[in-house]
């Protein structure tokens, strides 16, 4: 059987809940810290993967980190779950909504914009209110909920004054008249493995459970399976978290994550996904 | 004293001359937190503010 490899930058939940059960299942999974790494461009493929195994299992916090490091392993000939082409598009909310938008799937109306000004003229076409979103990044951070002239201009400001060039790229979405939640499935290969609903937190409108949103177990329909898997087959596949809304048009796909969390959903009742994980790297590692 | 870690529930050992704003760390997962209050019913602690710009999921 190949090797299995971990690499992390920080042991959340999910890293320390996916390494107790591969211990106890008697797995030996090489462990990389990304904050030691020191990654030699001119290294063989065989000390890459003596060093991180030969299927590898990419969940850093930090998503550039994880994604350089799933470039340089796949260059060396490493199976990374999941594959860069999946954290690119998984990673840019401008990539993935394209490509959910191409293979069919429903996701709130969108425009990107790239400057202060167009940002009116996207707002003008999405009518208020608009969330406003950054390109990169995760757990609602500088998710803005846009409601008028006033406040979009103040946001439009803070946002310029920002060094990074991607928070100068404006992605905004029509606000979806949804219940105070959302739908956050968990996607390994080709089955949907949770369905969780999670509760926005009494002082938020956001739903991310890194923000205090709470979660509760939510019916796998039919109508919401199709969906999420089409959704994953979208980006690419892999191990995802696949985030849905109950809108007035349907269920419509707003994101897909590409290192997942699930504490929520093993709160919810889903304790089966390190297992589920673990059975897929497992099952990888056997081709 | 010890507090329950809010990301992993491992344990943190608060030193006895804790003071407020200091940063103590969870030896199970790493987190670092920032102590937000101290009375005499112990300590209060909150994630501190360490996060970068593309963390997440």
């Amino acid at each position: 059987m190949s090797r299995i490899g971990l690499v992390y930058d920080r042991i959340r939940f999910e890293e320390k809940v996916i390494l107790k059960k591969g211990e106890e299942r008697g797995l030996s999974m090489k462990l990389s810290d990304a904050k030691d790494l020191c990654l030699y461009v001119q290294g063989s493929d065989e000390e890459f993967k003596a060093t991180f195994g030969d299927v590898v299992l990419q969940r850093c916090i930090s998503y550039f980190r994880g994604l350089n490091i799933t470039a340089f392993l796949e260059s060396k000939g490493i199976y990374v779950i999941n594959p860069l082409s999946v954290a690119q598009i998984c990673g840019n909310k401008v990539l993935s909504t394209l490509a959910l938008e191409r293979a069919g799937v429903p996701t709130p109306e969108t425009i990107v914009s790239f400057s202060p000004e167009s940002v009116f003229k996207a707002i003008e076409k999405l009518g208020y209110p608009v969330v406003l979103k950054p390109i990169i990044g995760s757990w609602g951070r500088l998710v803005a909920l846009l409601k008028d002239k006033e406040t979009t201009e103040s946001i439009i400001e803070a946002r310029e004054l920002l060094n990074s060039p991607l928070h100068k790229i404006y992605y905004t979405q029509e606000m979806i008249n949804r219940p105070p939640r959302d739908i956050r499935t968990i996607v390994v290969g080709d089955r949907v493995i949770a369905s969780i609903y999670r509760y926005a937190p009494q002082d938020d409108w956001r739903t991310n459970v890194a923000r205090g949103g709470k979660t509760a177990p939510c019916p796998l329909t039919k109508e919401l399976e199709g969906l999420v898997l089409k959704a994953a087959k979208a980006v690419g596949g892999g191990i995802l978290g696949v985030d849905a809304m109950e809108s007035p048009k349907g269920i419509l796909v707003h994101e897909v994550n590409n290192t997942v969390e699930f504490r929520g959903a093993m709160a919810a009742g889903a304790t089966n996904i390190p297992n589920e994980i673990l059975n897929y790297v497992v099952g990888l590692s056997r081709r | 004293m010890k507090v329950k870690c809010i990301d992993c529930e491992g344990d943190i050992e608060i030193p006895n001359d804790v003071t407020m704003g200091e940063i103590v760390t969870c030896p199970d997962c790493g987190l670092d937190f920032e102590v937000s209050k101290v009375d005499a019913d112990g300590v209060s602690l909150e994630k501190a503010e360490s996060m970068g710009e593309d963390w997440g999921e």
